[in-house]
């Protein structure tokens, strides 16, 4: 599996990697949900360290689109719920 | 996968999907992608530029406001030695906020260091991701039937739209730190210009209005108590010298 830490690169993760990751996941999302930035920040710098530990970084003119994507504990609750609404992180589709 | 990391990167398929569903005739497809990508390219670096620009402003401005603290503390030995504990109490106020504003210039310029490598490690990668999709574009157009090739532009496609919007992410939130810092830079230009102090009596009030949000009290109590002391022991020994 590929996971892409935001601002910062992809990596390949093995199966092992993706289940912690994915349980951590679960953590992130109710710290979100109850807007408990600190826990949340916790658990994504957790999720960071463990991709960056034991991932292995992609060469960067590798074109294959990650599976999951992890947002950096740096971002606000504020810019994390704008990342997660539908506009925000995705720039606008250029007019044709 | 239900939490963040799924619904992040749904949204990123679903705008490369919806750019994707264009363009019928893959050849199309893929000269208009490789057109997108270079005039995000093309943003990407002049965000970067943005950054630097903003950056060195900053560091002018800290400039500045280091040259000023010298003159504010001359201006309240003077105002003290002259008997204007009035006066010597303003000017180390200004001082106060003064040292205020630098320390908290030299974090921003600190964390905007920080965005800036960061920036141009994302241009960096998105430059050879689009240089590899050009290289990639051709071969897929001239090796695969329409078919295939739909599906290899896809997955190209959708490797460098989540760089782009990676990177159009990151350029964002530097550019929001930026404005931030800029209006704050704008306050201190102000506190600068308006740091001539010469004008005592006019300036006074606006001066206490500009301060009085700033408690800056038991600092300048210290220093002009020390400032008395240094003035004082200057004038006992001018005494025992006579």
């Amino acid at each position: 599996m590929i996971v892409r830490l935001m601002g910062e690169g992809q990596f390949q993760v093995s199966d092992d990697l993706l289940a912690q990751l994915n349980e951590l996941d679960d953590k992130a999302q109710a710290a979100a949900d109850a807007n408990d930035e600190p826990e949340l920040d916790r658990v994504l710098d957790e999720m960071w360290g463990l991709v960056q530990g034991d991932g292995e970084r992609l060469a960067d003119d590798d074109l294959h689109p990650s599976d999951v994507l992890i947002p950096p504990s740096d971002l606000s609750l504020e810019e994390t719920q704008r990342l997660f609404s539908d506009q925000g992180l995705i720039p606008d589709i250029p007019a044709a | 996968m239900a939490g963040l990391m799924s619904r992040t990167s749904s949204v990123v398929k679903a705008w490369i999907s919806k750019l994707l569903d264009r363009a019928e005739d893959p050849s199309v497809t893929l000269d208009y992608s490789y057109e997108k990508q270079l005039e995000m390219l093309q943003n990407v670096k002049r965000g970067v530029a943005d950054v630097v620009t903003a950056k060195k402003r900053l560091e002018l401005q800290t400039q500045k406001l280091e040259q000023e603290l010298p003159k504010l503390d001359q201006q309240a030995r003077a105002a003290l030695s002259a008997g204007r504990e009035d006066l010597a109490r303003a000017a180390l106020e200004r001082k106060t906020v003064a040292q205020a504003q630098l320390q908290g210039l030299d974090q921003q310029i600190t964390g905007l260091e920080a965005q800036q490598e960061k920036l141009l490690a994302n241009e960096k990668r998105l430059s050879a991701k689009v240089e590899s999709f050009r290289s990639q574009k051709e071969v897929i157009k001239a090796q695969y039937s329409a078919a295939e090739a739909q599906v290899r532009i896809t997955e190209a496609a959708t490797g460098i739209g989540e760089e782009m919007a990676d990177t159009g992410l990151a350029i964002q939130r530097a550019q929001d730190k930026t404005e931030q810092m800029q209006a704050r830079a704008a306050a201190v230009d102000e506190l600068v210009e308006s740091g001539a102090l010469e004008d005592w009596t006019s300036g006074e009030t606006s001066l206490d209005r500009e301060l009085a949000q700033i408690s800056t009290q038991s600092q300048v109590d210290d220093e002009l108590a020390k400032l008395k002391g240094e003035l004082a022991a200057g004038g006992a020994k001018k005494e025992l010298e006579q």
